[in-house]
């Protein structure tokens, strides 16, 4: 009988290394798939996950894809090493791009440096706003945050269509549902003329070295931890597990809020019904390849940004269909869950009795 | 096993190579084949709008053979995923790129005048610049001829429409059907549900069977999927499939089908871009160009109601006869057109009002 050990003391080199292992194990699965289907596998792959980082055109558009996986990853990162599961990010991302919008549309025609910042300010203070609900919802009522925030997304999603379609609507639109275009002063800046460089992307990093500061090298960051791993001893040691609760939710609802902003005055520059694009749940699959640690975020959202970009590369060269992307992407989460299992248990037989 | 190895490795080695070529850029050389890219909103699947926009495409590799490369990318948002799409294509070596649903409007200008020798085809938009044309088809030509098809064939007197948004071109279908269907019978309804959306098989089949249940024994639609025709058939009552032939879902309830033909001008449009002569523009064909075909019909439909939809079909290509011509009243009783006039192309491009007898 074959039987699952846990291993004393996990391999500190081999958790790290499992994320790479995942992404080199879900390669060899992509190329042995499409080849069965009878597509050129090894091209395929290649395509989209090396082609993206290869071809320097390509570079801006993966920037573009991963600036907010990683800022709403690193939201997400903070809440699961307490285990708070925020799984609602998609909602909490749309609610930050409307309270944004909220602004933008309601400035429209002025200008000024300080429409942005206000912009900015309201995503996060709307993302936090509604990963407040299933804060209080798990703190006073003890519901699980993971079903109140999922179901909370379906709630943006619906909030943003009757605002697109009914108040919102573009009064130029000839009745299309979309809000108008924002403004030049509405608009993040582009870095440099004509490229697609937007002040989002060097924000992500920013955010993501000063979450790897906070969470290392702070108290706060410190009791997110010790909430996570062991909630007796944070209590012995005075750690209130409700405030960090509270501050992992808001913290994730902020940075998801922010990320919305960031999409709609950037790459979208107004609302519409396509904006939610799934970032919120992809981001899921880029916190834990990124091993819930700032940094490592930084890498798994440019190889979850790959895929996309990939695999449209992978359409115009090899004929992959669409579906491939969404594929590749599960296949990666899946493979890296396994290999993590590995890296905590271990397979062996069970001594029969004697 | 061994097979699969060998065709691996030989597969390594032509990625290599197709990895260089986009690098070289947008300017092939004379023997290189002409490059022609299309960003699609849906899969390509088999029926609907992306379909028959594939099929256009299928059309211009037969025609021109070796002599083209064509690509296209599926599946893409409405939104900036759409414009990275249509600039991979355009830094792919493509030189005519066809952005084939209404929302990729902004995001074709934008990466148009990134790549100002590179020509693009927007279909349905209405912003053009030297180097952006837009096209569209006189969908409202076919809503007259399966309107005049309905008149004919509802015994409740009314018809079922499943709307998607209530931008011109769908109020436009809208209109043209309910004044078609009303020609024949003066005390027709047409019934209109939002379903929000180009395509949701589950929202259009709720869609078509809340209709069916208010009374309606034709369903017709501006959504993509089948399960309209689907619910259609179920329930015993007559529809119309969408920009395809959709008969094999529905054999017993699918009448006939606005078909979208978009092969003689994706053709037209590449031979002219490969020898120099393209030129913006914005091309709204009908009936009369074989944009808009009429499918079969089905042995249901009467011979009344098929001889009246031929004559409806004859007298649009002949241009004797206006889906739109006065006089025209609104849902509100404001005249629209005066007796005997017809609406001009400016006016069905803005329209924004119902005529009277359509519930929407």
């Amino acid at each position: 009988m074959l039987e699952w050990r846990r291993r004393r003391e996990p391999s500190a080199a081999m958790l790290y290394a499992s994320p790479l292992i995942a992404v080199a194990l879900t390669m060899l699965i992509g190329v042995a798939v499409f080849t069965a289907m009878g597509y050129p596998g090894a091209q395929a792959v290649r395509d989209i996950f090396l082609t993206p980082f290869l071809e320097p055109q390509r570079w801006p558009d993966l920037g573009v894809k991963a600036a907010p996986l990683v800022m709403i990853a690193l939201g997400l990162a903070i809440g699961f090493r307490a285990n708070v599961w925020n799984i609602g990010a998609e909602g909490q991302y749309i609610v930050g791009a409307i309270a944004g919008t909220g602004v933008a549309l309601a400035t429209h025609g002025m200008t000024g440096w300080w429409i942005l910042p206000a912009m900015a300010f309201a995503g996060i203070l709307g993302g936090m706003a509604f990963a407040a609900v299933p804060a209080f919802l798990r703190v006073r009522l003890g519901v699980s945050e993971i079903l109140t925030s999922l179901m909370l997304t379906y709630v943006a999603v619906q909030g943003l269509y009757y605002l697109v379609r009914g108040p919102w609507k573009d009064p130029d639109g000839f009745n299309f549902p979309q809000t108008r275009l924002f403004g030049a002063d509405q608009t993040l800046p582009v870095l440099a003329e004509g490229s697609l460089v937007h002040l989002g992307i060097p924000l992500a990093l920013a955010i993501a070295l000063v979450a790897w500061l906070v969470l290392e090298k702070t108290t706060a960051g410190y009791a997110v931890k010790v909430v996570g791993l062991a909630p007796q001893a944070a209590r012995h040691g005075g750690f209130r597990a409700d405030g960090v609760t509270w501050a992992c939710l808001l913290a994730g609802g902020g940075l998801a809020g922010l990320a919305g902003l960031f999409e709609a005055a950037g790459p979208f520059g107004q609302l519409t019904p396509q904006f939610p694009s799934g970032y919120g749940f992809t981001a899921i699959i880029v916190a834990f390849l990124g091993r819930l640690h700032p940094l490592g975020i930084v890498f798994g959202g440019l190889a979850l940004a790959a895929t996309y970009v990939g695999g449209e590369i992978a359409q115009t060269t090899v004929k992959l269909p669409q579906a491939a992307t969404g594929l590749f992407q599960a296949l990666l989460l899946f493979v890296l869950l396994a290999t993590d299992v590995l890296v905590t248990y271990r397979i062996g037989w069970k001594a029969r009795a004697a | 096993m061994t097979s699969i190895i060998t065709r691996r490795r030989f597969n390594f080695g032509a990625g290599a190579t197709a990895a260089t070529l986009p690098l070289i850029g947008g300017r092939a050389s004379a023997q290189a084949p002409f490059g022609v890219g299309f960003v699609y909103v849906g899969p390509v699947g088999d029926h609907g709008w992306t379909w028959t926009h594939d099929q256009g495409r299928l059309a211009v590799e037969k025609e021109f053979g070796a002599r083209v490369k064509t690509s296209f990318i599926e599946k893409v948002a409405e939104g900036p995923d759409a414009a990275r799409a249509i600039r991979q294509l355009a830094q792919g070596g493509n030189q005519l790129i066809f952005t084939t649903s209404f929302g990729f409007m902004n995001p074709t200008i934008q990466v148009a005048k990134q790549f100002p020798k590179i020509n693009f085809e927007h279909a349905t938009g209405y912003q053009r610049a030297e180097n952006v044309a837009t096209y569209n088809a006189r969908f409202y030509e076919g809503r007259a001829v399966i309107g005049t098809i309905a008149g004919h064939m509802s015994k409740s007197g009314q018809a079922g429409y499943i709307a998607s948004f209530p931008i011109p071109e769908v109020v436009m279908g809208i209109n043209a059907f309910h004044l078609a269907a009303k020609k024949v019978n003066p005390n027709f309804k047409t019934r209109v549900i939002w379903a929000s959306t180009w395509y949701d098989p589950a929202k259009e089949a709720d869609a078509a069977k809340a209709l069916i249940d208010q009374g309606c024994d034709i369903i017709t639609q501006h959504t993509d999927s089948a399960a309209a025709l689907q619910a259609a058939e179920q329930r015993g009552v007559f529809a119309f499939g969408q920009a395809s032939d959709m008969k094999a879902f529905a054999p017993k309830a699918h009448l006939s089908a606005i078909v979208d033909d978009w092969s003689g001008y994706y053709v037209k449009r590449v031979r002219e871009a490969m020898d120099g002569s393209w030129k913006t523009g914005d091309v709204w064909g009908g009936i009369k160009d074989g944009m808009v075909k009429i499918a079969p019909y089905n042995d249901a439909v009467t011979p009344a109601a098929k001889a009246a939809a031929e004559a409806v079909e004859k007298g649009i290509v002949a241009g004797t006869l206006h889906p739109f011509t006065g006089e025209l009243k609104d849902q509100k009783g404001v005249v629209r057109l005066k007796a005997g006039e017809t609406a001009s192309d400016e006016l069905m491009s803005k329209m924004d009002w119902y005529v009277d007898g359509v519930q929407a």
